[in-house]
């Protein structure tokens, strides 16, 4: 029932937003398909934080695996004759796919790993990406690899523009993406990654197999990830290692947080936000009276400054993030007369009904998330 | 079994809706105008754009150009413009990111409904967007590289070359490598993309073989195993696939290996007063004495060309050091200036490329341009400059030569003369 609705909604939202392409001008619509790759990212880092309380920095990383993985395949589909959807999809599998593998591998190391550790494993991860692209022959060094253009399909030539036909991808796989994650997150593994993230011994004590919930977190996340760089490789018909950087792994984290951390909400918000604020930034200095001079170097750290003063700002005022802060604000509302909830919830979730009453987590004395009077769980930091 | 306590289901829709809703909503709505007739024209003004790197590794060696075009549009617009009007010549950062040309470039064609697209920089970044501004018929001229793939008519009609193509500089310098130096070990460090297997295609068409090939990688900052390499394997004359960087890296490395050779560099990596910036004023001058560059561009400092140059440095970009990145960005401008004039009174896309293809388009070099209706070829030739006494400037003859296996001949015609003060008469 719960699974339906998710689809359904998916489904609805997919085609509100494929609607909204059209009162776009085409340069709106490259962002709006840039945001919908950020958000497959975003989404799988959001899960992967803030359900199983593992950080990651290498995120960019992944999204390079699966942006490698679809370009090189399909250079070798093009070369072999085949092309349009069966090309794209085959192309976009093996993306998950190569993200998959090299998540599964940092969440095998991961599972042994904590805080710092993991954090420190992810990012060197993110650091070798153009050492590794310079010396696989096939990846090209910095140039990276281009891939066959890809126009808008026959019979919609006449009807709309490259651009929007790229972001009607690009949200169709983000759609995917996101609604795969929700099934994840509230099905019987989001339950047990919570678990996992709030007390290993108790789960393990439950009878849940942290090591494997914690890669089994790492691989899901990875391969949304994986997709996301799919649609930027998709959309810019290449791909190279300048556009994943340890600052765009770094961001990402940020847009998260920002955000919301566990909330999918967040991670759109989160998305939108790494697309529009360096972009805002370009236009208001533009706009602004400033010598070139100073211009130029604004250019690409203004917006970095911008996001780091924001994410220190909600981390001491909404600690929820953008989502936190709006969940906050409608339970205030709904509360009015009543007193507060302690302890104000980003939108983690809690476990619903219809999804798992029997299993180990909900025997008695297993830890679910306490239940409070207004029946929101408590929140637990998540310190990386 | 007790069953465990949950959130009300009644709010979970919304969460799950939300990162769609919130993609929908949140997307601010860009007022949409309404294309002109010729985008980028209007009675006043002409708007073109380029990619350049301002920021990132390779904006030491390169952000100096696209400061020099814009001093001499200012200058042209200061004298009248051309058909009455000026030229706007909107500049983006790319930090030669490949990945961020995409974004900036669609910005320019999208947002800032450029002309033009006029010396977008670099092998890597321009490749990103080729098909793009092919794709939506945007005139993307003289790009500021030597790739030889900018010269397919056929399949990118709206794309023009500028550089001398890496592959001519290859063949003429090793020509006059072989007509200069006796009992010569060749050898070549090259960078590991398309500038430097290209450059050493032109070098092994008229050299056999090469004793020692070194590539290097633009992000590592460290060329002593190649360097050590080359010292190895006994070379004395090295040729130079390099950008400026990583030439004054090369020679320097050199240097401090004790390692002596004669050094012939790419016209990419081979500006005496960049070079010296490098090196430092100390050791700069003696580490290139001797050092062999080729060129295209007036450069010698009587050339009347580079005294205009030098009047519109002083007065326009702040007296702006005045290196060959100063006179290769003067010159795109003033080619640009040339094409719009040729374009008629109201320039639209289609008449920039028919004016470039019609031949008149003659350019300010050694070699006049050679575009035609089936030729997106700058320059077919360059000269040989060689530094003595801190002085870098062209000797012997110009040679022209094809990007195939044809031979390197001697070019017997003239520079193009400078006229009017460098404004194009409409």
């Amino acid at each position: 029932m719960n699974a339906r609705r998710t689809l359904l909604l998916a489904l609805g939202g997919l085609v509100l937003a494929i609607g909204l392409t059209f009162l776009l001008d085409p340069y709106r619509n490259y962002q709006l398909a840039l945001a919908a790759a950020y958000l497959c990212a975003t989404a799988g880092l959001t899960v992967l934080v803030g359900l199983s309380g593992q950080l990651s920095l290498g995120h960019a990383a992944l999204m390079a695996a699966g942006g490698y993985g679809y370009a090189l395949t399909s250079q070798a589909l093009t070369s072999a004759g085949v092309n349009g959807v069966p090309r794209f999809l085959a192309a976009t599998a093996a993306a998950a796919v190569a993200a998959g593998v090299l998540g599964l591998l940092l969440g095998l190391a991961g599972a042994r790993l904590h805080g710092p550790y993991l954090a420190g494993l992810t990012l060197t991860l993110v650091v070798a990406v153009p050492a590794v692209a310079a010396s696989v022959g096939a990846l090209q060094g910095d140039r990276g690899v281009r891939i066959q253009f890809e126009g808008v399909p026959g019979p919609l030539k006449a009807l709309i523009a490259l651009e929007q036909w790229q972001a009607w991808v690009a949200l169709a796989v983000a759609a995917v993406a996101v609604t795969g994650l929700a099934l994840v997150r509230d099905g019987r593994t989001g339950l047990r990654m919570r678990a996992v993230r709030d007390d290993e011994v108790a789960a393990a004590l439950a009878g849940i197999a942290p090591a494997r919930v914690k890669v089994l977190a790492f691989v899901v996340s990875s391969v949304t990830a994986g997709l996301g760089g799919a649609v930027l490789t998709f959309v810019t018909q290449s791909v190279s290692p300048g556009a994943y950087t340890v600052s765009l792994s770094l961001l990402l984290l940020v847009a998260v947080v920002v955000g919301g951390l566990g909330s999918l909400l967040g991670a759109a918000l989160g998305a939108v936000l790494l697309v529009l604020l360096p972009w805002l930034v370009g236009t208001l200095t533009d706009v602004l009276p400033l010598p070139s001079q100073v211009t130029q170097r604004l250019d690409g750290t203004l917006a970095l400054l911008i996001f780091g003063l924001l994410l220190i700002v909600l981390v001491a005022g909404a600690p929820g993030g953008l989502a936190g802060a709006l969940t906050a604000a409608r339970a205030r509302r709904r509360a009015r007369g009543r007193p507060p909830a302690p302890g104000r919830t980003a939108a983690r979730l809690a476990p619903t009904a219809g999804d798992d009453p029997t299993g180990p987590a909900a025997r008695p004395g297993s830890v679910g998330p306490t239940a409070t009077r207004s029946g929101e769980p408590v929140r637990t930091p998540t310190e990386g | 079994m007790p069953q465990l306590r949950t959130s009300p289901t009644r709010r979970r829709p919304r969460r799950t809706a939300g990162p769609l809703v919130a993609l929908v909503t949140i997307v601010p709505l860009a007022a949409c105008s309404t294309p002109a007739a010729s985008p980028g024209v209007d009675e006043e003004t002409v708007t073109i754009g380029t990619h350049t790197p301002l920021t990132g590794p390779a904006a030491a060696g390169y952000s100096s150009i696209s400061a020099a075009a814009s001093a001499y549009f200012d200058y042209l617009n200061d004298n009248g413009g051309i058909h009455g009007r000026s030229i706007e010549y909107v500049v983006k950062d790319d930090a030669y990111n490949p990945a961020t040309t995409q974004t900036v470039v669609r910005e320019l064609v999208q947002e800032d409904e450029v002309l033009a697209v006029v010396n977008g920089l670099g092998t890597p970044t321009h490749s990103a967007v080729l098909d793009y501004l092919n794709e939506n018929e945007v005139p993307d001229l003289f790009v500021a590289s030597g790739s030889p793939s900018w010269d397919q008519a056929e399949t990118y009609p709206w794309t023009f070359g500028y550089n001398a193509d890496y592959i001519t500089e290859g063949k003429v310098l090793a020509h006059h490598a072989q007509q200069t130096y006796d009992d010569a070990v060749y050898c070549v460090l090259g960078q590991d993309d398309d500038f430097g297997t290209d450059f050493t295609v032109g070098l092994t068409t008229v050299l056999d073989d090469l004793a020692s090939t070194q590539t290097y990688s633009v992000s590592n900052q460290d060329v002593t195993a190649q360097i050590g390499a080359m010292q190895a394997a006994g070379c004395t004359v090295n040729f130079l696939a390099t950008v400026n960087g990583f030439t004054a890296l090369a020679l320097g490395t050199a240097a401090k290996m004790g390692y002596r050779a004669q050094w012939l560099s790419s016209s990419s990596g081979g500006d005496y007063p960049t070079l010296v910036g490098y090196l430092g004023e100390d050791v700069g001058p003696a580490l290139l004495e001797g050092f062999v560059s080729t060129n295209y561009l007036p450069f010698s400092a009587d050339d009347p060309w580079v005294e205009l140059f030098r009047r519109v440095n002083d007065e326009y970009n702040d007296g702006a050091p005045f290196t060959g990145n100063t006179v290769f960005g003067m010159s795109v401008a003033y080619t640009f200036a040339e094409t719009l004039a040729r374009a008629g009174e109201d320039p639209t896309r289609e008449s920039l490329v028919e004016a470039l293809e019609s031949g008149e388009v003659v350019g300010n070099g050694i070699v006049p341009l050679g575009f035609g209706a089936d030729s997106r070829r700058a320059f077919g030739g360059v000269g040989i400059t060689v530094v003595e006494g801190g002085v870098q400037d062209y000797v012997g003859e110009v040679y022209t030569t094809d990007t195939g296996d044809g031979d390197v001949v001697v070019y017997d015609g003239e520079a193009v003369p400078l006229e009017n003060d460098g404004i194009p008469q409409t």
